[in-house]
């Protein structure tokens, strides 16, 4: 995608916050690529996007895109950008976390963020462990895996970012990787279209933590298991089970068209205001 | 339409003071979660916030109702929260956050009996260390100490200026009695309640820094969508919101934060003296103990025993100077405090040996009795 890069500039902080803290082959940088290509073909005015993330390697993205940013603490996100939406609804607010960060010690958050409809879109980059302090296993580390806090593989069972978000009550939930990135692209912006709170798991290669942990080769190998794991819901739908055993599924698994919540308090405000004398 | 009476007298709870005093304040946005003795607060607002179409949401915990104001201010909203004790704990997080990234807001903590769950109920001044160092590392710290329902009103609108002011958290600290109790509260007229407006940079889209260092060491701030696009973060930052572990920038930072308080203390010093300077014994109590010491010495007076009452409402910072000045030269200082002793330390650290310093402590739930302060008094003379 050479012919996109001149306009991918104008949204990047790179004047002197480059180059950024993320490993070689790490898919984060994808992601952030597909949310300025998303956001360019809305047409979005940088002024009005408030991009919020919580801590860890995702969460370093607000500091390279030229938006309102902030960068709160570990698992928040959702939760500082619920009182920025409230504050001011022109906000059109994003959401970037790891998948520990929103899962785990966040995992509160998202659930009732989903329930409450929120208007924020969360895209949460799924690289199955920890990576800034060192690759421990987080709740999406699929049983059996190796991480530096599980040595003899991980015992516990993992969540399913699109199932939890889906069953909490999020409008829009879909599933994409570092690989198949057009789609991506295409996720992303169906994501940020949606009312109410949407989920865009993007799932990504953390080739120094996780990757070196399970013997998953380099960075190239890894996309290699992204493009071979994984396949499209449409695709899926057309071939016989036994051909789609053990791959994860890809594509947008819920666009449900409720209320979300900030319209839902207008609406309240207006109800109640109607009745009072002035 | 208003939920103040404006200029009218009312028999008033001391939480639903609060409550009110931040409608007058121009409240925009409360995020809480519900806690004994501090509901009414919450409960209130959400009666009366709607109705005039500002924000109010009840928050999945208390971590997510301060992590909430916090981004409410950002984005421009005066925003609140009301906890107690066990919340207070929760909101260590985000008071840090706040601290660190200068983020306007007031946070009221209804204190209870502690540690833990401890007597959800009943009275205690045991948060008084927490939240001057509650939350981890270095940060500055400004607290109000009500002792009656108008104080309630009038410090809360004060909470809200101050953060203003200061671009940091200000906590208001009413204990459970100030809270939950009633008496007649002379509201202001409106045209007489002043409020400091949020403020706004007037520099060039390109010169704004979110942290431009000013002579008071707090400079103007930009919201989220009002077009300055900054970046706000908890790590230690640069002038532009930046991370950075630069060491002058590390400790250009860190000075500010401290500076930004110690240069101004004469805005927070607030302190209430009745009798301090021709007494040689002194009460140094806060909250609804100053109650109880007005009682006490009025008692005492009849039994022609002089005893004066030094009373910080601004508790931190602590009024050290004037402490130093009119207290190093009593006989006797007594803290009675509802803890095991907390506030004591500072008095003690500013007084010399010569100065007995006496504790008198209570911390069955119970507030501490006019009776207990005069016995108290008595074996002291």
């Amino acid at each position: 995608m050479p012919a996109r890069l001149p306009y991918t500039y104008k949204y990047l902080r790179s004047k002197k916050k480059f180059p950024h803290v993320w490993c070689p082959g790490c898919g984060i940088g994808i992601v952030m690529g597909s949310i300025i290509r998303a956001i360019d073909s809305l047409g979005w005015e940088l002024d009005d996007i408030l991009m919020v993330s919580g801590i860890g390697c995702t969460s370093r993205m607000p500091v390279y895109v030229d938006f309102n940013t902030l960068h709160t603490t570990h698992g928040r996100a959702l939760a500082f950008g619920t009182g920025a939406k409230m504050a001011n609804p022109k906000l059109k607010v994003l959401a970037v976390m790891g998948d520990g960060d929103s899962m785990a010690i966040g995992g509160n958050h998202i659930i009732h963020a989903a329930r409450r409809n929120i208007d924020i879109t969360a895209i949460i980059v799924n690289n199955n462990n920890y990576g800034m302090t060192g690759g421990q296993f987080s709740p999406t580390t699929p049983q059996g895996a190796k991480t530096s806090t599980t040595p003899y593989g991980m015992i516990e069972p993992d969540f399913d970012v699109c199932k939890l978000t889906e069953a909490a009550g999020a409008n829009f939930v879909a599933r994409g990787d570092v690989y198949h990135v057009v789609e991506l692209d295409g996720i992303i912006k169906s994501a940020l279209s949606s009312s109410g709170f949407s989920v865009v798991e993007a799932l990504s290669p953390c080739p120094t933590n996780f990757g070196r942990a399970n013997r998953q080769g380099d960075a190239v190998n890894m996309m290699e298991l992204l493009k071979n794991n994984t396949i499209n819901i449409a695709q899926a739908a057309k071939l016989p089970k036994d051909k789609t055993e053990g791959k994860t599924v890809r594509g947008v698994f819920v666009n449900r068209d409720e209320i979300g919540y900030i319209e839902r308090y207008q609406q309240l405000c207006d109800r109640v205001s109607s009745g009072v004398k002035k | 339409m208003s939920a103040i009476p404006w200029g009218e007298t009312k028999l008033v709870q001391g939480n639903e003071a609060v409550a009110l005093g931040a409608l007058a304040a121009g409240i925009d946005f409360f995020a809480g979660y519900p806690i004994t003795p501090s509901t009414e607060v919450a409960e209130i607002l959400a009666r009366e916030m709607p109705l005039i179409g500002k924000k109010w949401i009840q928050m999945e915990d208390e971590i997510a109702s301060i992590s909430a104001i916090i981004g409410g201010s950002l984005a421009g909203g005066r925003s609140m929260t009301a906890t107690s004790g066990p919340g207070f704990s929760l909101m260590q997080e985000g008071l840090g956050y706040a601290c660190m990234t200068e983020v306007p807001l007031v946070l009221v903590n209804v204190m209870r009996g502690g540690p833990s769950t401890g007597l959800p109920t009943q009275v205690a001044q045991g948060d008084v260390m927490q939240a001057r160092w509650g939350t981890h590392g270095d940060h500055p710290a400004i607290v109000l100490a009500p002792s009656d329902v108008k104080e309630c009103f009038d410090l809360t609108i004060t909470a809200f200026n101050l953060a203003e002011e200061f671009r940091t958290p200000v906590i208001l600290m009413p204990d459970e009695v100030i809270g939950h109790m009633r008496e007649k509260l002379t509201f202001p007229k409106e045209e007489e309640v002043c409020i400091t407006p949020p403020s706004s940079p007037d520099v060039p889209l390109e010169w704004y820094e979110h942290y431009h260092t000013s002579a008071t060491g707090v400079s103007p701030m930009a919201h989220f969508g009002s077009g300055y696009r900054f970046h706000v973060t908890g790590l230690t930052h640069d002038t532009h919101g930046f991370p950075t572990r630069k060491v002058d920038e590390v400790i250009s930072k860190m000075n500010r934060l401290k500076q930004k308080i110690t240069r101004r203390l004469d805005i927070l010093e607030n302190n209430m003296l009745h009798e301090v300077e021709e007494s040689k014994i002194v009460i140094f109590c806060y909250g609804s103990v100053y109650r109880s010491a007005l009682a006490a010495q009025k008692i005492l007076a009849k039994q022609r025993k002089k005893v004066g009452i030094f009373r910080p409402v601004t508790i931190w910072p602590f009024p050290d100077r004037t402490v130093k000045e009119m207290l190093d030269s009593k006989d006797v200082i007594l803290v009675p405090e509802l803890n095991q002793g907390q506030i004591i330390h500072e008095v003690e650290r500013l007084t010399s040996d010569s100065v007995r310093v006496v504790p008198l402590h209570r911390y069955d739930g119970y507030e501490i009795t006019p009776e207990q302060l005069v016995a108290a008094v008595l074996e002291v003379i």
